[in-house]
């Protein structure tokens, strides 16, 4: 039994049936890839608290960040399932490395593609897609998590450039960032987008230490003090928390995708460990209690693979709404982290070890359940849909 | 100067086997299919070639002898750089058969690339049979090819060692482990490249096959493993003489 046997991905539905020859191309690579160099040092890396960064420029030349941006702009012009299917791939490595895929990808270029002026697009897009550069985005703050729009980072208008001050926190990529997409308030309290790049003076980026998820993954806060940024460094096509709110849209699509690869990563292992490990004469997977667990994993890995799926189809045809976004991300992230430890119970005391991934995946998975809305946010959205009611606020 | 590699289209290599009723074909439902190891190998250091010989290189084309079903193995080597492929659309019967096929578009090529081995029926024929049939030079065993002053220098393993030979074109080389470090993973640019790159299908000309498939069988079942207890090697004997009967 080894934890680097070939991995099988559960198709219990034939799921397969419902993408095109490129798509499963596409997932078919990023498995690869995954397989050969995240999984043999992901363990490592996971234990000394350390992004595996000679990754990223590797990740630039396969083309993972930006799929869906336009060629002319250094993204590879593919569509929203690819996208997904990408995001589904890096997470059976680890969701650090998939969080480091998302926000570049739906954080960084996306609202530069999506709200920057042509000089923004081309001078950030193509260096951010082949990794040259490294994108980060600041929304939360230290007292403003779920509700953004109280944030008090703000800019003022001095006349050849805005000066920034305020703080930004929990932030992926933070310390290693070129660029910065900082969402702030002008004099108007007018909720505005600006591109801070490192070096500007007054501009820091301390690191977010004693993690117990993500732990491959960077995370830091951004701190402007009096920060001198030049003005055709403003998003000029977007105002209001939509934009922020677009991009959290973008980064949750791709949750939804991605935390399928976690579940379906632990329950592959657990499978094999199943069937197996003996006791009492026999395989363990043998026995009723272990064959529920894995029988309800597949269940729910399957019921988010079609949920997932139709939300392609659906952002493909542009009709996809932020409400079903929410949704399936609430529930494929609650399915994984169920499966994630449903799965570590199945190995017993073997599942606490860093030989097999459940762990690291369910640690990781508190994190993937609490950013980018939280779960409870997330069932609120639901039921704000549902009743026209905002119980969040 | 132009390359072809001979691309085979073999189930997943975690596939789990399986057989139809009558054990005369291979269950192909719910397999995964992919590019023969060996062939993704040779076409990953065909790519290689091509980067550096500086336009010596000009094409690199890919060819196989299958059903509509297999243009997703097709477009996947277009996909890791491939610039054209050839699908000939009959079933790949036995090795005559595909090398006949293979022999109606193989012409006109420099250096023509097979795997040692398709990781499917253990089949390792089509290469040497191609080059017979083409009246061309082939090698077996290579596992490294370099281009210099307009020549091939190949890499032979052979026992102890290992053989370097300076051959002329056109020459079919039968490739194996060593010929490319890992296969070449398709990135996503490549992969929306693909769409547009030429995929011709040729349809085949009558070749009886040499070989007729009767049965397959599997192999048996692995017994359980009988654990003795270390003061009772005596037992260890008797197993062996009087049950397996190997002694």
């Amino acid at each position: 039994m080894s934890a680097s046997a070939a991995y099988i991905a559960p198709d219990h539905f034939l799921v397969d049936e419902l993408f095109s020859e490129e798509q499963k191309i596409v997932r078919g690579s990023i498995r690869d890839w995954v397989t050969r160099k995240v999984k043999p040092v992901i363990e490592d890396h996971y234990e000394r608290a350390k992004f595996p960064d000679y990754l990223i420029r590797e990740m630039g030349e396969l083309g993972i960040f930006g799929p869906f941006i336009p060629v002319e702009y250094g993204g590879s012009g593919l569509d929203y399932i690819s996208y997904g299917l990408i995001m589904q791939e890096l997470e059976r490595g680890d969701s650090g490395v998939r969080s480091m895929a998302s926000v570049q990808t739906s954080l960084v270029m996306y609202p530069i593609h999506a709200f920057g002026s042509e000089e923004q697009r081309r001078k950030y897009l193509p260096k951010l897609a082949t990794g040259e550069m490294i994108g980060c985005f600041g929304l939360t703050e230290p007292n403003h998590g779920s509700d953004p729009g109280s944030m008090v980072t703000r800019f003022k208008d001095m006349g050849d450039h805005y000066l920034l001050n305020g703080a930004k926190m929990w932030i992926t990529n933070s310390t290693v960032a070129d660029v910065a997409v900082v969402w702030a308030k002008d004099e108007q309290n007018v909720v505005r987008g600006l591109i801070v790049e490192k070096g500007m003076p007054g501009f820091t980026a301390p690191e977010t230490h004693g993690k117990w998820s993500l732990r491959a993954s960077v995370t830091g806060e951004l701190v402007f003090d009096n920060v001198k940024v030049p003005k055709e460094n403003m998003l000029p096509n977007v105002k209001g928390l939509k934009g922020p709110l677009s991009c959290l849209n973008s980064a949750r699509y791709g949750i939804a995708w991605g935390v399928i690869g976690a579940a379906m990563d632990c329950y592959d292992s657990a499978l094999r460990y199943a069937l197996e490990r003996q006791q009492f004469g026999k395989p363990i997977a043998a026995f009723q209690l272990q064959q529920k667990k894995l029988a309800e994993a597949l269940t729910e890995i399957t019921k988010a693979q079609l949920l997932a799926w139709r939300l392609g189809v659906l952002k493909n045809e542009g009709k996809v709404t932020a409400a079903q976004i929410s949704m399936a991300k609430r529930n494929n992230v609650e399915i994984a982290l169920d499966i994630a430890r449903n799965m570590r119970q199945v190995l017993g005391a073997m599942g606490i070890t860093n030989d097999f991934p459940m762990m690291r995946h369910m640690m990781n998975l508190e994190s993937v359940i609490t950013y980018e809305g939280t779960h409870d946010v997330h069932l609120l959205i639901t039921g704000n849909e549902l009743t026209g009611i905002p119980a969040f606020k | 100067m132009k390359i072809l590699i001979l691309i085979g289209n073999v189930p997943d290599t975690t596939t789990k086997v399986k057989f139809n009723a009558d054990r005369t074909a291979f269950d192909a439902s719910g397999v995964q299919w992919i590019i023969n190891p060996w062939d993704e190998l040779a076409l990953t250091r065909a790519m290689e070639l091509k980067e550096t010989s500086g336009g010596a290189v000009e094409a690199v084309v890919v060819a196989n002898v299958g059903r509509a079903e297999t243009e997703a193995t097709l477009r996947k080597a277009l996909a890791i750089g491939a610039d054209k492929a050839i699908r000939i659309d009959a079933d790949p019967k036995e090795a005559g058969y595909v090398a006949s096929q293979l022999a109606t578009i193989a012409a006109g090529y420099d250096l023509i690339m097979a795997g040692i081995e398709a990781a499917d029926y253990n089949g390792n024929a089509v290469g040497g049979m191609l080059a017979e049939m083409l009246g061309m030079n082939s090698v077996s065993a290579v596992s490294g090819i370099q281009i210099e002053n307009g020549q091939l220098k190949i890499n032979r393993e052979i026992d102890g060692g290992s053989q370097v030979v300076g051959l002329p074109m056109p020459l079919v080389a039968i490739v194996q482990k060593g010929i490319a470090k890992e296969p070449r993973i398709p990135a996503m640019r490549g992969i929306m490249m693909a769409r547009s790159k030429p995929l011709e299908v040729v349809q085949p000309i009558d070749a009886a096959p040499m070989t007729n498939m009767v049965t397959f069988e599997m192999p048996p079942a692995k017994a359980a493993c009988k654990m003795i207890a270390e003061d009772q090697a005596k037992d260890l004997i008797h197993l062996l003489r009087d049950e397996a009967k190997v002694l």
